[in-house]
């Protein structure tokens, strides 16, 4: 244990409050606390407070508003466009997070293999995460255009189709078109993550199945997955996050047309307080969305609390 | 006595002043001004980003001039004109940012109380100039004061091959609704379709839907700000463009503000609304393709409707400076430069007419009348509505416009996703949420 030396007080004088307090353990680890907790609060709790308040409010742009309760989360559970961004909003993750999961799984798995020009293919499977979201969006937004669509073209060229595709113009079409879009996106993230994962898993899990006669299927199914489950769990609450709460990708690519069926809570909530001016309502809508992104961080949280669960096992 | 305040009292000596100089009485009085701009001031100016880059050049040109002539630095930024919303509302709410901003509609309506009263500069340029277009004078004023100064409109006309007009059997381009659909028609059969942006397109689908309901004499509210959108005469608009929809290109309803440009100099577009960029485009192109289109396009306003008169909506450009400005005697100098005729012509040549002007006075410039082809834009605001009509301009009508609420309902029922009055009654749905604050 180490010992403190005693403090050297000049003779004739009173060491002040100030520097006694610098001599306490706890109060040193206080204030270096200090900058990291203010980083906190200034950058994270108070825009969310911020986000709170407004959601409670009647704000306009430019003006104050005043506290209105709940008031405009009852506006919004009689509005029609609200609830259909709450459908888009699910399937696009749902159906983008399950996609994702599958392909950057079974791209985690090839790359984990022996291959020849194993780190020039890596490279390229992170190509779509380098690239910024706004530039691949802009590329989606013509590979689906209704006129110039590179899809439709060779198609026709191919003699399979007669007309070009309306890839954004009919609501089923832009929701499955945006949805694809988010997937050759996100792939790359948990591809690389789950790669990451998957070089942790000690080879002699492998070897000892080999050993046993474990078929291919089976080494996957009691070792890999069990193994890679911890960070199963924390990449795809990210992916999950990341693809509930986008905006870009759809901002740029349909602004939530045809007919707001595109249009995402986040896409919905920028354009009804930015565009709209009604920041209130604006708010009301991000506030929204903060429960059903607790319960993805929650189910991960959870999950990952059990030692059984880490471990492979089952509940 | 109470009621008699200085701008009255001036307002009775201007309106005795033109009484007396009708007849020859008195000479007209020129408008004074008597502005002088803080000493060492320096603005910020934010506006719309350029579709024609020698407008863009002759604006900075016209700037740097009033910068020798003034001694104010001014530093000028270009957006997207859809991009300027979102930073015009930030600047509001947090009071910094730009000093000046030329945006659009009626953003300076939702936030009136944090710009700078702008009534000098607007009574001397209307006195000077011989008025303004009353659509101008409804986004320029709140109340009795000018919160804006219009700049004009990017002006939307219907931009029109001329032979697959003439091969559609007509000859002039048709002046009423009636003979606009019979023209979609005979396009679409000749395989040279029109086409019309239903997407989230804020300049393109705004602009044509507005002046469809308005046509037929639909409206989102009345005088007194009631919703009355779903009302027979909205259906009657609904059915209208629903077949009309069946002669367009197929994929309008994810056409945003470029789609139509793109298709129509491609050649796959005959007939749709857009502002003069398309033909200027096509004309200053190196594509002998473009070129050809370019030659063949000729513009035509809107047509009229049921109701009889002009119903446009325009995409009218407005100037308005903030309160957080330090310096906004020098931001008034600044419109008043920019605005002054000499300049707004000089700058209009080089625009090639983008831009229709808000006072009538400037219709003289013979940018109009260089090409015939050029003339419809000039008076786009003599048959402009504001998009808050029949009601106010506000938080309300910005926002109805904001989320849609017109281009929806037209692209509901035209498309088939919900009958027309389906389409009415929801439209008038989300319009009540914003009316009714």
């Amino acid at each position: 244990m180490a010992v403190m030396a005693e403090p050297v007080v000049a003779p004739g004088r009173r060491s002040s409050l100030w520097s006694r307090a610098f001599e306490s353990r706890h109060f040193l680890g206080a204030m270096f606390m200090v900058p990291a907790i203010a980083i906190l609060i200034l950058f994270l709790a108070y825009p969310l407070a911020l986000g709170f308040w407004l959601g409670m409010t009647d704000t306009k742009i430019g003006g104050a508003g005043r506290f209105i309760g709940f008031q405009n989360f009852v506006s919004l559970s009689k509005d029609s466009v609200f609830w259909l961004s709450v459908f888009n909003t699910i399937f696009y993750t749902v159906a983008a997070s399950a996609v994702k999961f599958a392909i950057g799984l079974y791209l985690a798995l090839l790359l984990n293999e022996r291959l020849p020009f194993k780190s020039m293919i890596r490279a390229i499977v992170l190509l779509p995460f380098v690239v910024p979201t706004v530039l691949s969006a802009i590329a989606f937004w013509w590979i689906y255009d209704s006129q110039f669509s590179i899809i439709s073209w060779v198609l026709i060229k191919a003699g399979l189709i007669t007309r070009y595709i309306d890839f954004l113009g009919d609501p089923w079409n832009a929701r499955w078109s945006v949805v694809a879009a988010n997937i050759w996106r996100g792939v790359p993230f948990v591809a690389i993550t789950l790669l990451a994962g998957l070089q942790t898993i000690s080879p002699s899990l492998y070897e000892a199945a080999n050993l046993d006669g474990a078929t291919n299927m089976q080494r996957f199914r009691h070792i890999t997955l069990p193994m890679l489950s911890p960070i199963i769990a924390v990449v795809m609450t990210f992916s999950v996050l990341m693809t509930f709460t986008d905006f870009q990708l759809i901002y740029t690519i349909t602004r939530g047309g045809p007919i707001n069926s595109t249009h995402l809570m986040a896409t919905l909530s920028f354009q009804r307080a930015i565009t709209g001016g009604n920041l209130g309502e604006g708010a009301a809508i991000s506030n929204a969305m903060i429960p059903f992104l607790v319960a993805a961080i929650l189910l991960s949280f959870f999950g990952l609390q059990r030692s059984r669960w880490q471990q492979g096992g089952r509940d | 006595m109470s009621n008699f305040d200085r701008r009255s009292v001036l307002k009775a000596g201007l309106g005795g002043a033109a009484l007396l100089a009708g007849p020859g009485i008195v000479p007209v009085r020129a408008a004074e001004w008597t502005n002088v701009p803080e000493a060492n001031a320096s603005i910020r100016v934010l506006r719309w980003k350029q579709f024609i880059q020698a407008e863009f050049d002759k604006f900075a040109e016209q700037t740097k001039k009033f910068s020798e002539k003034t001694g104010v630095k001014v530093k000028l930024e270009a957006e997207s004109w859809e991009d300027i919303r979102p930073k015009a509302a930030v600047a509001a709410n947090v009071g910094a940012g730009p000093d000046l901003i030329i945006g659009t509609l009626d953003d300076p309506h939702k936030f009136p109380e944090k710009l700078i009263d702008m009534t000098d500069v607007a009574d001397y340029l209307g006195a000077k100039y011989g008025g303004w277009y009353p659509v101008a004078e409804r986004y320029g004023k709140k109340g009795n004061s000018w919160i804006a100064i219009p700049q004009g409109a990017t002006g939307g006309c219907l931009n029109y091959r001329i032979s697959h007009v003439k091969a559609a059997g007509f000859d002039e381009f048709p002046k009423d609704t009636a003979g606009f659909l019979k023209l979609c028609q005979a396009l679409k059969k000749n395989n040279t379709p029109a086409g019309f942006a239903l997407g989230h397109a804020t300049g393109d689908a705004n602009g044509w839907c507005q002046w469809a309901l308005w046509a037929f004499g639909g409206k989102v509210v009345n005088d007194k700000n009631e919703v009355v959108i779903d009302s027979p005469e909205t259906i009657a608009a609904l059915e209208y463009v629903k077949e009309l929809y069946a002669t367009f290109i197929p994929g309008v309803l994810s056409w945003n503000d470029s789609n139509n440009n793109k298709a129509y100099l491609n050649g796959e577009l005959s007939l749709t609304l857009n502002g003069i960029s398309i033909w200027t485009v096509g004309k200053n192109s190196t594509d002998p393709k473009q070129q050809e289109i370019a030659a063949d396009t000729n513009h035509a306003p809107m047509p009229i409707g049921p109701v009889g008169v002009p119903t446009e909506q325009q995409n009218v450009l407005v100037a308005y400076g903030y309160k957080h400005s330090k310096y906004p005697k020098a931001v008034k100098e600044y419109i008043k430069f920019m605005w002054d005729k000499e300049n707004y012509d000089a700058w209009e040549v080089s625009s090639n007419g983008y831009v229709s002007p808000p006072l009538p006075a400037y219709n003289d410039n013979p940018v109009w009348t260089s090409d015939p082809k050029i003339t419809p834009f000039r008076d786009c605001l003599k048959r402009s509505r504001d998009n808050g009509f029949a009601g106010d301009l506000g938080y309300a009508s910005a926002a109805v416009m904001g989320d849609f609420v017109v281009v929806d309902m037209f692209a509901e029922a035209a498309s088939g996703s919900a009958t027309p009055k389906q389409a009415a009654a929801r439209a008038a749905e989300r319009a009540k949420r914003y009316y009714q604050v």
